[in-house]
């Protein structure tokens, strides 16, 4: 579904850095997630895993580094050896195919499940209503709320509200979704509803990146896991070797308070 | 689950008995204290005796008794003269007046609610040049009276007998007489609809910075461009912020037409005075006045709460709101 055909990574990060003002936030972080793979990212907090995820799709500027996302260079355009900057209009079109699901999942609160579904295709691809309020049904079914599509996000649970965000993220068909510890604002007890849905998602080949504190979901869905310290990647392999036996000792210290 | 679930409701029952019980009847003390729950299928609904406000009866006495000294003198005292407000309430220089003051406030309000979004959005632009000059302009109009610049617009022609369009220091393409191309009436809309997009710039202002960063970036991320974004998702949400005081300097923009007389113009207010220049009976012709402000400014009110209720979609449903009523009823009852 989303293999691209080339073999080519669906994300390529090459020594991304980002400071905001003189704190340096992110100090040279290399990922590569392959098409139809998850990866997850682990890491104390103020490690910038949420920057680094916001970075893949241009929410934040790069200070230096290359982003590439499905073979095309994020947020600039590459002629000759110059690099010229994208205007707004062309990152927007190269966000459509990167959903994202946030950790306060930032429905819109004054329109519907379904319109909230909707809006992106409607307004973005011009989608007509009709077909966009079917196709919206059908994800709000996928995710298990299709008897809640009239609802505003007021009158959701928290649990319900992230299935809604990931319903509306993939409205728009993106080959990559990034979340952004999509559990960590739930009750423990709606977690897992919402790991079900993004379990299904790796199931049918999305590709994803995933910022989380759930180990168990990483050591079951995850083919790749990462641990972020202080701005940089300091540990990579599958779940199994990283969360087993680290090799690094900030990554034991930190296993050993999570797990 | 369920099984720890049934062990813990007849306790919860129990403990909500015990912290009412200066109100519950005195049988609701043995079940409360009772070692095995009764075996009831529904719980029996509290019958308490409510509390008695003695003192809103004194109040609401002491309003009646006013109230009715009120209505008394207004039809005894003569000086009233409810024959002459009927005479001129829909007299056809009162109403030449009333025609001008809707006018006046709809068209300047519409060019203040226009130029107040579009300041807003510029004082918030990330162009500096932009965001200066909208800070500029609202200093401008917000720092000098509204009758300096309303005598301002009229007397234009004295500062610049000819307005044209042209290249600075180039060639003229256009050229007007100011006096013609200003008259009295556009002078008012200038200097009423101006300086009200200053205000309503900041009314603006405030509920675009209201609405959740969080708001705008889940729409970029969805891959819509920040026009879309505003109209879509950001102004919608700040109405609910921005139309309160929009009903306030509305409802002020209906007196303040009244300062068109400064520049020879007329409307409600105006009217009113020079009929009772005339005959003398101000307090009758000011309460004409009064009623027709009060009347406009009901349907005013009434216009608002449809448009607050448009705009608070999806707000006012749900948990949050509904939890905040009774928490609110019991703070105010103790
Ligand atoms: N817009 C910003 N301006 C200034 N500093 C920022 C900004 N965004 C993030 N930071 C800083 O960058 C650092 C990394 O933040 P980031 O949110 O990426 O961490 P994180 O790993 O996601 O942490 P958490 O697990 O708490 O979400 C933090 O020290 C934070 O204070
Ligand atoms: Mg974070």
């Amino acid at each position: 579904m989303t293999d691209n055909g080339h073999g080519r990574p669906m994300v390529e990060a090459v020594g991304i850095h980002k400071s905001f003002g003189h704190v340096e936030v992110l100090r040279g972080v290399d990922l590569t997630v392959l098409p139809g793979e998850v990866a997850c990212v682990i890491g104390p907090s103020g490690s910038g895993k949420s920057t680094f995820l916001r970075c893949i799709n241009h929410l934040e500027s790069i200070d230096s580094g290359t982003m590439t996302v499905d073979g095309e260079l994020i947020g600039y355009r590459r002629r000759g050896d110059k690099l010229y900057e994208l205007r707004e209009s062309e990152v927007a079109r190269q966000r459509r195919d990167i959903g994202m699901v946030f950790q306060r999942f930032n429905l819109f609160p004054h329109k519907t499940a379904i319109e909230n579904v909707m809006e992106a295709p409607c307004t973005v691809r011009r989608t007509n209503k009709k077909q966009a309020r079917e196709s919206a049904r059908d994800l709000l079914d996928r995710v298990g709320l299709g008897n809640r599509c009239d609802n505003y996000p007021s009158q959701l649970s928290g649990g319900q509200q992230q299935r809604v965000a990931i319903a509306r993220a993939l409205a728009m068909e993106p080959r990559l979704m990034l979340f952004d510890e999509p559990t960590s604002a739930l009750d423990p007890e709606l977690v897992g509803e919402v790991l079900d849905v993004m379990r299904g998602l790796a199931r049918d080949g999305m590709t994803m990146v995933v910022v989380t504190h759930e180990m168990g979901f990483a050591r079951e869905v995850a083919d790749s896991l990462v641990f972020m310290d202080e701005g940089k990647i300091v540990e990579a392999g599958t779940p199994r070797e990283v969360l087993a036996n680290p090799k690094h000792e900030r990554t034991q210290a930190f296993l050993s308070k999570v797990l | 689950m369920p099984a720890s679930n049934g062990g813990a409701s007849p306790r919860r029952a129990g403990s909500d008995s015990r912290d009412s019980r200066g109100l519950a009847p005195p049988e609701g003390d043995t079940t409360a204290g009772g070692a095995e729950p009764i075996p009831t299928t529904a719980p029996a609904p509290i019958k308490a005796v409510p509390v008695r406000h003695p003192g809103r009866w004194v109040a609401i006495a002491v309003l009646a008794v006013l109230a009715a000294m009120l209505v008394n003198t207004i039809l005894t005292n003569d000086g009233f003269r409810w024959d002459v407000v009927g005479k001129y309430l829909f007299s056809p220089p009162v109403l030449n007046g009333l025609k001008n003051t809707l006018l006046l406030t709809v068209l300047s309000m519409l060019i203040g609610i226009v130029g107040g979004i579009a300041l807003a959005i510029m004082r918030l632009s990330p162009n500096p040049v932009l965001s200066y000059v909208a800070g500029l302009y609202i200093w401008l109009f917000r720092g000098t009276p509204l009758i300096a610049q309303l005598l301002f617009w009229n007397f234009l022609a004295a500062l610049y007998p000819r307005l044209s369009l042209g290249i600075p220091f180039g060639p003229e393409f256009v050229s007007f007489d100011t006096n013609q191309l200003i008259n009295q009436f556009t002078a008012c809309l200038l200097g009423l609809g101006l300086n009200e997009a200053a205000y309503m710039a900041e009314i603006v202002r405030g509920g675009l910075q209201s609405v959740d960063h969080g708001q705008s970036e889940a729409a970029g991320a969805l891959g819509m461009s920040r026009g879309q974004t505003l109209r879509r998702i950001v102004l919608p949400q700040a109405m609910r912020v921005i139309v309160p005081p929009t009903g306030n300097e509305t409802i002020s923009m209906l007196k303040t037409t009244s300062l068109v007389v400064v520049i020879g113009y007329f409307e409600l207010m105006t009217s009113v005075q020079r009929i009772y220049s005339v005959n003398f009976q101000t307090i009758p012709l000011l309460i004409v006045a009064a009623l027709w402000y009060l009347a406009l400014t009901s349907i005013l009110s009434i216009g608002q709460g449809f448009v607050e209720r448009r705009y608070g979609r999806g707000v006012h449903q749900g948990p949050t709101g509904a939890r905040l009523l009774p928490r609110r009823k019991t703070a105010g009852a103790k």
